[in-house]
């Protein structure tokens, strides 16, 4: 009797550890899957973005804010912010704006050509940089054919693209596709029967539009300006291309501080770079807190 | 508005908005095959010369082999590392979805300018010196395309029952290794193929990391370009669009294997 339940307890403490070796093997080959893409990860991800944080609050190798107070005393620095502020702010609005009014339409015509159309935008949005910089040139520029088309025709004397107007129109030109391709399924939440019941009970197409079409695409609305906003602030390719770093806005003076040729501060590019940060942030949070209150769509 | 009056401003509205999309693309176009185009709203004479001369510069030539190396390298780099990540988290931890996708969303979040001033910095000295080299491209894209990967992987991995694949496989004696290579990953090809041909026309696009990181050092396309609008408008023209029919090809590719893909959940779901 007792031998036997011996052996059944040595039975037990063999199955016990060859479960732990197991188990052991288990976390083991789930380490051998996730460590080596965190390990790159942590590298060329998050320790960058850790280095600027930290250096961001180090000058002349000593922890201080002197960074930021260099940032917010000097007029040039504020005045990138200001740019950049501005031209994020306005050119999302109006591809916001364009998107809407585009979408309203392109939801009238008929399957076919609506593919067409959306698959056109889709390409447009890969229009973006450097080669976009050059076309703008090319038909803006002092002797574009754009230019010169409406100067012959005395609406303009002359377009200087590379002052704000055409940086502004480049930021909008870049903005709009991705304002379709974000907002256009969010339409799919319009029915065309509120349209008619809305006509029915008497309203006109601007009270449709303003009391039922934008309170229920509002949601989409802010969580696509928040995309567009963030991507026109952190833009840098397109008006760097177009002006060669001598428009000021807040990434072209990142970018001169770490890898320009005249004056180099990483730790105040870092400082820069985590007020930028800062920005997006707040945006986001802000559009959290707005997009709460329309819940109620969503609830019905 | 009456029916007619609304058609008119329905088309008003697309011809005006496809027409400013369009506009820099086309003149783009003309003025690549234009002999001169100077103070006039329609170019002197037409030619093929500007591709020519594009298609015989060594300098053109390998600034596009570097590109497509460098995207392919990347590309592999992302694939290879976020496979077996995706399918522990997918078959075994799937409490981790959701630390999964705010550690994909964040290399789209942070502006490329902000990443570069961190790299260049870790990286220019101490224990890994490869700023200025291809190798710190290399392993910046494979960030930049993580969002994107991710995506074409899970959608493509979410449209099959692969608990169920793994279960019988098993129970026909392979190992969960030897189920998810010679099951599960044939499955995923139209996702992995979505992914391959988005990140390389996201990649072969890439300017900001490529001119702050590298520079001329390893000249890419984009920095190419960048650098040729001092030699002639007509040539950076032509470069314009074949990098434009280039990447074109790529996405028209991608939409079409993601395609497949959504009709396949949908059948699936009927």
């Amino acid at each position: 009797m007792s031998g036997l339940s011996l052996s059944e307890d040595s039975k037990n403490a063999l199955h016990n550890e060859s479960m732990a070796v197991k188990k052991l093997k288990k976390l083991f080959s789930y380490g051998l899957c996730l460590a080596p893409f965190m390990l790159f990860y942590l590298l060329f991800e998050v320790f960058p973005l850790v280095w600027v944080l930290v250096n961001s609050f180090v000058y002349e190798e000593e922890y201080s804010l002197e960074n930021y107070m260099e940032l917010f005393n000097s007029e040039f620095m504020t005045q990138a912010f200001e740019n950049s502020l501005y031209l994020a702010i306005v050119s999302s609005i109006i591809a916001l704006v364009l998107a809407l009014l585009f979408i309203n339409s392109i939801r009238t015509t008929n399957g076919k050509i609506k593919n067409i159309l959306i698959s056109l935008v889709n390409i447009c949005s890969n229009f973006s940089g450097v080669p976009l910089a050059f076309a703008f040139i090319i038909i803006l520029g002092v002797n574009g054919a754009v230019t010169l088309l409406l100067k012959n025709m005395g609406l303009i004397d002359g377009f200087n693209i590379y002052g704000s107007a055409g940086i502004l129109t480049i930021y909008v030109y870049f903005q709009i596709p991705i304002a379709i391709l974000l907002l256009y399924p969010a339409f799919d939440a319009v029915k065309e029967e509120w349209h008619e019941a809305a006509r029915l009970l008497g309203a006109t197409n601007c009270q449709y539009a303003r009391k039922v079409v934008i309170p229920v695409l509002a949601p989409s609305i802010f969580g696509t300006f928040v995309i567009l906003f963030a991507n026109a602030i952190g833009a840098y390719a397109s008006v760097y291309a177009l002006t060669a770093g001598n428009y000021n806005v807040v990434t072209v003076r990142i970018a001169a501080l770490v890898s320009g040729d005249i004056y180099l501060d990483p730790n105040l590019a870092a400082a820069i770079s985590v007020i930028l940060m800062v920005i997006m942030l707040i945006v986001v949070i802000l559009n959290s807190l707005i997009i709460r209150r329309y819940n109620y769509v969503k609830n019905k | 508005m009456s029916k007619t009056n609304s058609r008119l401003y329905h088309n008003t509205v697309i011809s005006i908005v496809i027409g400013i999309l369009l506009l820099p693309i086309v003149a783009t176009f003309l003025y690549s095959i234009s002999t001169r185009w100077g103070a006039t709203i329609l170019p002197d004479g037409l030619t093929l010369n500007w591709y020519l001369k594009l298609l015989t510069e060594e300098r053109f030539l390998w600034s596009f082999v570097r590109s497509l190396g460098v995207c392919f390298a990347a590309m592999g780099l992302c694939i290879v590392l976020m496979l077996p990540a995706i399918f522990v988290v997918y078959y075994r931890l799937r409490y981790l979805k959701f630390i999964c996708n705010m550690i994909v969303i964040l290399p789209f979040a942070v502006p490329p300018v902000v990443g570069s001033v961190g790299l260049i910095q870790i990286y220019s000295d101490g224990l890994l010196p490869i700023s200025g080299t291809f190798w710190i491209l290399i392993f910046t894209y494979f960030t930049v395309i993580i969002p994107f990967v991710y995506r074409s992987i899970v959608n493509s991995l979410e449209a099959i029952n692969y608990v169920d694949m793994i279960d019988a496989a098993k129970l026909l004696g392979a190992n969960t290794f030897k189920a998810f290579i010679y099951v599960v990953l044939p499955n995923l090809k139209k996702g992995l193929l979505s992914a391959i041909f988005i990140s390389i026309s996201i990649l072969i696009g890439e300017f900001v990391f490529a001119n702050i990181l590298v520079g001329t050092r390893f000249e890419t396309l984009q920095v190419y370009l960048y650098n040729t609008k001092a030699v002639s408008g007509h040539y950076s023209s032509a470069l314009v669009i074949f990098y434009f029919a280039f990447i074109f090809v790529f996405t028209y590719l991608a939409s079409v294997f993601s395609k497949v893909e959504r009709k396949s959940v949908k059948r699936r779901k009927n």
